[in-house]
């Protein structure tokens, strides 16, 4: 975070300790980059906040009152898909739930990180997100490559429905707890590549209809 | 605990098999209270209860029966009364030895509920039969009675053994199978009845007067509703909202019980490592995947138990490191399959993995993958540490080369050893899955 670029933030947690311990490890802006412009604790208030100040990233807990994160993210869709400035959304959650982790990045989240990573971390995430990237954890990855796994139904869409070797590769190396940049030299090519790569199974995995992926995500209830 | 808390209605449903196969023992005989048996009845249980508890074959209670009832009908009316009076049985029928050993009762239990039909149709056959007895005993003006009397009876039969099979549904949860058909039986039942009171009339000559009976009747009836109706709507509420009262209480004590063993305990011990961070780290990591398992864990799946598939298996040798060394093990499992001899050797050669990742590899997290291919099963675990060479280490030292190569490779599978990019090991094993 040596560049001198500035993220604006909005933290989205129902539980103020958090948000005090989350604002105290990256909220020093000359430190890290980051600028916490707002906060809020509930659905509503989110929306509110979110549309007001218009940020670059928003930290996204999962379980929120007053209908969730998946809430948030249906009301500031037309944030989210803004053509100068979107809104983007990074998940944060101590919910390893299959069904929350899937239905967030459905909901048009751009990653998801555990409320356990380091604040270094979380950071690089945030900058990852600003710039349009996707941010997979292991879990997420594992998730991923679970709910698409299963062939057994014959895919609607070819396209949206299916892995390639090489996405499957990537989250493979991903769900074994590789660095973007890891990734990049075990496969021998660059972590722009490796992020486009990312970016595309978000988008299949947003965009795909595929009825197995939904039943999966409700059905399973994994740790 | 929660492990420890058994439903009531499994309980339940647990004993009837064994009460049925295992004869009471005589020198100890329990409180012996008259019920009907719920299996193997022919009509309503009553003889079969009967004969348990005066302990004597059923046959000759049924004749008993049989014989009274050709006195002006005397038996079917005991029947009907001890039908009416007596509580339906699950485990307190006494079953005499021979009794027990009846193949005949021990096929219908094992086929579950098939002889229901059964017994339908020997209720119809027997009210046939007695139809055909009673008339060809021409009992002159009488005799005109007894058609509606007869239909009165068997819709009364048929109502009465609905109410004991909805309640036997509720102890073996059988209730949910079908719905249609037990409510087709009570409309059944009330359809007889209402045919025979009516037939009734019509014999005894008041037809004309159908239409006043009728709506007079009705006029009882709709009074007595309006008087009792809302009485009997606020009993039913009352009941059910005490039963969702006792649930709610039952499932914050278990909370609390969780809470109080666990959660409390750990924040207590906390408290006194408070100096010492790492047992600190230790502790809440350990409460935390405890809690997590217990949150969001299946139904009926108990934390102690022995893990019967790869995935289990994997997590809980991560939970064994992980609360012996101190260090964050992460597990990411994709697929999942039964466990066998050969992937307990691989579980136990990933476990040695992450033992030794977790002594050398210093505070960093280590990285757990499991995936279940479809023809191999491949594990890698993974560190951030120093790493280490795999030939500078000397052949006497057992760990690596014994525990985790050597046993992957006696059980058919490979591991491989090497430094991941980025910094740290990695420890990759594969194992191909049998083909069963």
């Amino acid at each position: 975070m040596t560049e001198e670029r500035r993220v604006r933030v909005v933290l989205v947690d129902d539980h103020r300790m958090f948000r005090t311990g989350v604002q105290a490890e990256i909220g020093e802006t000359e430190r890290t980059g980051v600028d916490v412009v707002g906060e809020a604790a509930d659905v509503d208030q989110a929306v509110t906040v979110v549309t007001a100040t218009r940020p670059d990233v928003v930290l996204l807990d999962v379980h929120l009152p007053g209908g969730g994160g998946v809430e948030v993210l249906k009301r500031c869709a037309p944030l989210m898909s803004d053509a100068t400035q979107p809104v983007r959304f990074l998940a944060l959650s101590v919910s390893d739930a299959a069904e929350d982790v899937i239905g967030v990045i459905r909901g048009g989240a751009r990653g998801y990180v555990t409320k356990t990573i380091t604040g270094p971390d979380l950071v690089n995430s945030i900058f990852r997100v600003a710039d349009g990237d996707a941010v997979f954890s292991p879990r997420l990855a594992g998730f991923v490559l679970d709910a698409f796994a299963s062939t057994d139904a014959p895919p609607v869409d070819e396209d949206l429905d299916r892995l390639t070797q090489r996405e499957r590769e990537v989250l493979r190396l991903i769900a074994r707890g590789y660095a973007y940049k890891e990734v990049a030299k075990q496969l021998y090519i660059s972590v722009k590549t490796v992020e486009s790569h990312v970016s595309a199974v978000l988008r299949k995995l947003q965009l795909s209809n595929r009825h197995e992926l939904t039943r999966w995500a409700t059905a399973r209830r994994l740790v | 605990m929660p492990a420890a808390s058994t439903s009531p209605t499994s309980g339940a449903s647990g004993v009837p098999g064994a009460s049925f196969f295992t004869t009471p023992d005589p020198a100890d005989p329990p409180v012996r209270r008259l019920y009907r048996s719920s299996e193997g009845r022919m009509v309503g249980g009553v003889a079969r209860g009967l004969a348990g508890h005066l302990s004597l074959p059923v046959a000759w209670v049924r004749v008993v029966f049989v014989v009274l009832a050709t006195i002006q009908g005397l038996g079917i009316l005991l029947y009907a009364i001890f039908w009416f009076v007596v509580p339906l049985g699950v485990g307190g029928v006494n079953l005499t030895p021979a009794e027990a050993k009846e193949p005949r009762d021990a096929r219908s239990w094992l086929a579950g509920r098939r002889p229901d039909k059964g017994q339908i149709v020997a209720l119809i056959a027997v009210a046939c039969g007695f139809a055909i007895l009673i008339d060809s005993l021409n009992l002159g003006r009488a005799n005109t009675y007894v058609w509606p009397l007869l239909i009165i009876g068997l819709g009364v039969a048929l109502v009465w053994r609905q109410a004991d099979n909805s309640r036997r549904a509720r102890w073996a949860e059988m209730s949910r199978r079908s719905r249609l058909l037990p409510l087709a039986r009570g409309a059944a039942g009330v359809i007889l009845v209402g045919i025979g009171v009516t037939g009734f009339l019509v014999v005894q000559g008041s037809a004309s007067h159908i239409g006043v009976i009728l709506q007079a009747a009705l006029a009882v009836l709709v009074g007595v509703a309006l008087i009792t109706g809302p009485y009997l709507v606020r009993m039913t509420q009352d009941l059910s909202a005490e039963r969702r009262e006792r649930i709610r209480a039952q499932e914050r004590a278990e909370v609390a019980a969780h809470v109080h063993d666990s959660v409390l305990h750990t924040l207590t011990l906390i408290q006194r490592h408070a100096d010492d961070p790492r047992e600190v780290a230790k502790l809440a990591r350990a409460q935390e995947r405890e809690l997590r398992a217990w949150l969001y864990r299946p139904e009926g799946d108990g934390r102690d138990d022995v893990p019967s598939t790869l995935a289990e298996a994997v997590r809980l040798a991560a939970a064994e490191v992980e609360d012996a060394h101190g260090v964050p093990v992460e597990v990411v499992c994709v697929g999942d399959c039964p466990l066998d001899e050969r992937l307990g050797a691989q579980i136990q050669a990933a476990r040695e993995a992450m033992v030794n990742a977790a002594k050398y590899g210093g505070d960093e997290p280590v990285q757990v993958y499991a995936e279940v291919e479809e023809h191999k099963v491949f594990v890698s675990v993974r560190d951030r540490g120093p790493g280490f060479d795999l030939d500078s280490v000397p052949d006497d030292r057992m760990g690596v080369r014994e525990s985790i190569i050597g046993r992957m490779k006696r059980n058919g599978g490979e591991a491989r050893l090497r430094p991941a990019p980025g910094g740290g090991t990695e420890v990759e094993l594969e194992m191909e899955r049998s083909t069963t």
